[in-house]
C-alpha cells in the first residue's frame, strides 16, 4: 500500500526482479484462495444448495435458535468478563514490577498452550460429580457441569489470553507519561484511568475484544468436554453443527455453520472497516 | 468537571455494559428454570433417529393419559462416553444405552441406581434386540462374505473404538465368538483378533462417526455395523452404493434402558421417567422400533413388512458365550484386557 511512491521510479535494481514479486503474490494469493476461501464458499454453497426455504428452516428449527441464543449469551458473558479481568492483569503487568510478574505473564499465555480439551477436563475434575466440589455442589443443587455455568466456565479459559495480549505489548510501548502528568495535574486515578489510560489503548482493546469473540462463538474442544451435548439446552452453534452433520442432516448443517461463519466475516468485517475509518488516529496511538 | 464531547463516552458504555449483563441474568435465570415436565435420555451414537420417534410419540401418548405436556432432550454418543458423563454428573433421568456393561459401570461408581437395574424390566431391561451386520459396497468388490475374510491382507475394516462405543464391543466379541467356533483354540483365536485389529486403520469413539467414515468420506471396503445403522446408511445413501453382507453368525445385542433413580428423585419426575421407559414395551413403540430396523421384542405390533427385511441369523447371547457383561468387560475391554494385548495401532 506504501509502496506505491517507490513503484513510481526505476526500482529493479532495489529489490527482487518482477518474476519473483509476481511469483510470491500469486502463491500467496492462490494459497489463500484454496485453503481459505475455497472452503468458506463451499459452506455456503452447501447451505442453500437445498434452497432458501430449507436454509431457513434449518435455521429456524427450535434446536437451532436455543443453539444460535446459548452461543451469543455465552460470548456475551464470556467477552465482558474477559475485558475487565484481561485490563487488570494488563494493567499490572505492564505498570508495576512485583514478585511473580513473570509467572503472572506465563499464566496469561497458559490457555494458548494448552489444549482445550484439558481445559474442559479440569472443569470436569472440579466440578464433576466425583470432581473435588462435585458432591458439595449437588447437595446445594448448584449445576455447573453438562449446564450453563460449565460452558462458560470452559469459554472463559480458553478466550482469557486474547485481551491481554493485545493490551500488554501497547502498554508497555506507551509507556506512563500521560498518565503521570494526568496525576501531577491533580486528576483522581479513576479520572486518569478513563480518560487517558483506557483511551490510550482503545485500538488495542477493540482487537482483543473482536477476536475473543471470535472464539468464544467458535469454541468446539473444551466446551464440548463439559457440555453433554443435550440437544435444545446446552448444545452450542458448533455443537449443534457437529449433531445435525452426524444426523445425515447436512443441509441444516451448513445453514447453521453458514451463520457461524457469517458471524465471524461480520466481526472481520467490523474490523476492517474500523481500522479504514480511524486509520490516523490508530496510527497516531501506536506511535505516541 | 466537564467531560470532553464524545460520541461514545464511557459512563455511556458502562450503562451499556451494565444493560447485556442484565440481559444475560434474566436469559440465564429463564434458562435454569424448568418450569414444565422435561426428561433427559442420555443414548448412545444410533438411536438419534429412533428416539426422534418415540419421543413425539410418548408426547402425545403422556398428554392423553395426564394431561401434562412433557418434553425430552435427547443426548448422543459413544455408549461408554455417555456413561462417563452420567458418572460425572449429567442429569440423566433415564439412560438407553448400548449394552448393559456401561448401566452396570454407573451403577458401580455411583449410588445414582441399584447394582439389580437390569432386573426391573421385562427382558433384561432391553425393550427391543439388534446385532451385527457388514455392510459392504455395491458388489461387495472385495468378496466379503464371512468373518474369516476379515484377515484378508490389504482389506481396510471399519469399526469404532471397543473403549468408548458399545456397538464396537459387540463387533468384537461377534468376531471371538465366530472365532471360537472356526479354530477352538485360544492361541488362534487371539492370532486371528489380532489380524482383523490389524486391517482397521482408525477407531472413530463412537457408531456413527464410524457410518460416516465409511459412508460419507468413502474410506474402507467393509463396515462393521450395528444392523439399524447399516440399513440406515442404505436409505440415507441409497441402495445403490452399499449392500448388506449377513456373517453366517453374530451377537444378540441387547441394548438395556434404566431410571437413574438419583437424578428422578431429586427432580420429581420420576412417575414420566417411568411411563417412559415402559412405553418403550408398547405395541405403538414397538411398531417404531421395527420401523427403524432395530428387533422388537414383540414382532407381532410391527408392520409385518419391517420385520421381513430383518435376516434370521445365528445368534450368540453374552451370557451363554461370555458369562456376562462384567466378566467380558474385564476379560476384553478393560485395561490390559484382550483388546489393549492385541490392538497395535497400525500407522
Amino acid at each position: 500500500m506504501s509502496e506505491a511512491p517507490l513503484q513510481a521510479q526505476p526500482a529493479a535494481h532495489k529489490s527482487e526482479s518482477r518474476l519473483v514479486r509476481f511469483a510470491l503474490i500469486g502463491l500467496a494469493f492462490s494459497f489463500l484462495a484454496l485453503f481459505l476461501f475455497l472452503p468458506l464458499a463451499a459452506v455456503f454453497h452447501e447451505a442453500f444448495r437445498r434452497g432458501l426455504d430449507v436454509y431457513l428452516a434449518g435455521l429456524t428449527e427450535p434446536d437451532a435458535l436455543s443453539a444460535i441464543r446459548l452461543t451469543l449469551l455465552v460470548a456475551a458473558i464470556a467477552v465482558p468478563v474477559n475485558v475487565v479481568v484481561g485490563i487488570a492483569a494488563a494493567w499490572a503487568i505492564a505498570r508495576y514490577q512485583f514478585f511473580g510478574r513473570n509467572v503472572l505473564v506465563s499464566l496469561v499465555d497458559l490457555p494458548f498452550s494448552v489444549s482445550p480439551v484439558i481445559a474442559g477436563l479440569v472443569y470436569v475434575l472440579m466440578f464433576g460429580a466425583q470432581g473435588y466440589f462435585g458432591p458439595w455442589l449437588r447437595a446445594n443443587d448448584i449445576e455447573i457441569m453438562f449446564a450453563l455455568p460449565g460452558i462458560v466456565l470452559a469459554t472463559l479459559f480458553v478466550t482469557f489470553p486474547f485481551v491481554a495480549r493485545e493490551l500488554i505489548p501497547h502498554m508497555e510501548a506507551i509507556g506512563s507519561m500521560d498518565e503521570e502528568a494526568a496525576l501531577t495535574l491533580g486528576a483522581s486515578p479513576w479520572r486518569m484511568f478513563w480518560t487517558i489510560s483506557l483511551p490510550n489503548v482503545k485500538w488495542s482493546l477493540l482487537y482483543g475484544v473482536l477476536l475473543c469473540n471470535a472464539r468464544a462463538m467458535g469454541e468446539f474442544g473444551a466446551v464440548a468436554v463439559v457440555s453433554g451435548r443435550i440437544r435444545g439446552l446446552t448444545a452450542t452453534m458448533p455443537l449443534h453443527i457437529e449433531i445435525l452433520y452426524n444426523e445425515y442432516n447436512g443441509a441444516a448443517a451448513f445453514a447453521v455453520a453458514s451463520l457461524l461463519a457469517g458471524l465471524a466475516l461480520v466481526t472481520l468485517a467490523a474490523k476492517t472497516f474500523l481500522e479504514w475509518r480511524y486509520a490516523d488516529s490508530i496510527a497516531a496511538s501506536r506511535h505516541s | 468537571m466537564t467531560q470532553p464531547v464524545r460520541l461514545l463516552s464511557w459512563s455511556r458504555l458502562i450503562d451499556l455494559a451494565a444493560f447485556v449483563a442484565a440481559m444475560a441474568f434474566i436469559l440465564f435465570a429463564t434458562l435454569g428454570a424448568h418450569a414444565q415436565q422435561t426428561l433427559l435420555n442420555v443414548s448412545y451414537d444410533p438411536t438419534r433417529e429412533l428416539y426422534r420417534d418415540i419421543n413425539s410419540a410418548f408426547a402425545a401418548h403422556w398428554k392423553l393419559k395426564s394431561g401434562q405436556s412433557v418434553t425430552i432432550r435427547q443426548s448422543h454418543g459413544g455408549s461408554g462416553a455417555q456413561a462417563r458423563a452420567v458418572i460425572d454428573g449429567i442429569s440423566a433421568d433415564v439412560v438407553t444405552l448400548a449394552l448393559a456393561g456401561d448401566i452396570d459401570a454407573i451403577a458401580q461408581r455411583t449410588p445414582l441406581l441399584p447394582k439389580d437395574w437390569q432386573a426391573r424390566l421385562p427382558n433384561n431391561s432391553a425393550p427391543y434386540t439388534s446385532t451385527i451386520v457388514f455392510l459392504v459396497r455395491k458388489g461387495n468388490p472385495k468378496g466379503v462374505k464371512d468373518w474369516g475374510d476379515l484377515v484378508k491382507p490389504g482389506l481396510a475394516i471399519i469399526t469404532p473404538n471397543p473403549k468408548t462405543s458399545g456397538g464396537a464391543r459387540w463387533n468384537y466379541l461377534a468376531a471371538w465368538a465366530w472365532a471360537k467356533r472356526a479354530y477352538g483354540d485360544e492361541s488362534k483365536v487371539r492370532a486371528y483378533i489380532a489380524g482383523v485389529l490389524a486391517n482397521v486403520p482408525v477407531l472413530d469413539t463412537g457408531a456413527r462417526g464410524a457410518t460416516t467414515t465409511f459412508a460419507q468420506r468413502g474410506l474402507g471396503d467393509v463396515f462393521l455395523s450395528w444392523e439399524n445403522e447399516a440399513f440406515l446408511a442404505l436409505e440415507e445413501f441409497g441402495a445403490d452404493k452399499f449392500e448388506i453382507v449377513v456373517p453366517s453368525l453374530s451377537i444378540l445385542a441387547e441394548p438395556p434402558v434404566a431410571i437413574i433413580d438419583g437424578n428422578v428423585d431429586k427432580k420429581g419426575t420420576r412417575a414420566v421417567a417411568q411411563a417412559y421407559l415402559e412405553f418403550l414395551y408398547t405395541p405403538a413403540a414397538q411398531k417404531i422400533i421395527a420401523k427403524r430396523h432395530y428387533r422388537p421384542r414383540f414382532p407381532q405390533h410391527a408392520d409385518q413388512a419391517d420385520i421381513a427385511l430383518l435376516p434370521k441369523l445365528d445368534l450368540v447371547t453374552i451370557d451363554g458365550e461370555f458369562g456376562g457383561w462384567e466378566k467380558a468387560q474385564k476379560e476384553h475391554f478393560a485395561e490390559g484386557g484382550t483388546f489393549d494385548q492385541l490392538y497395535k495401532p497400525a500407522r
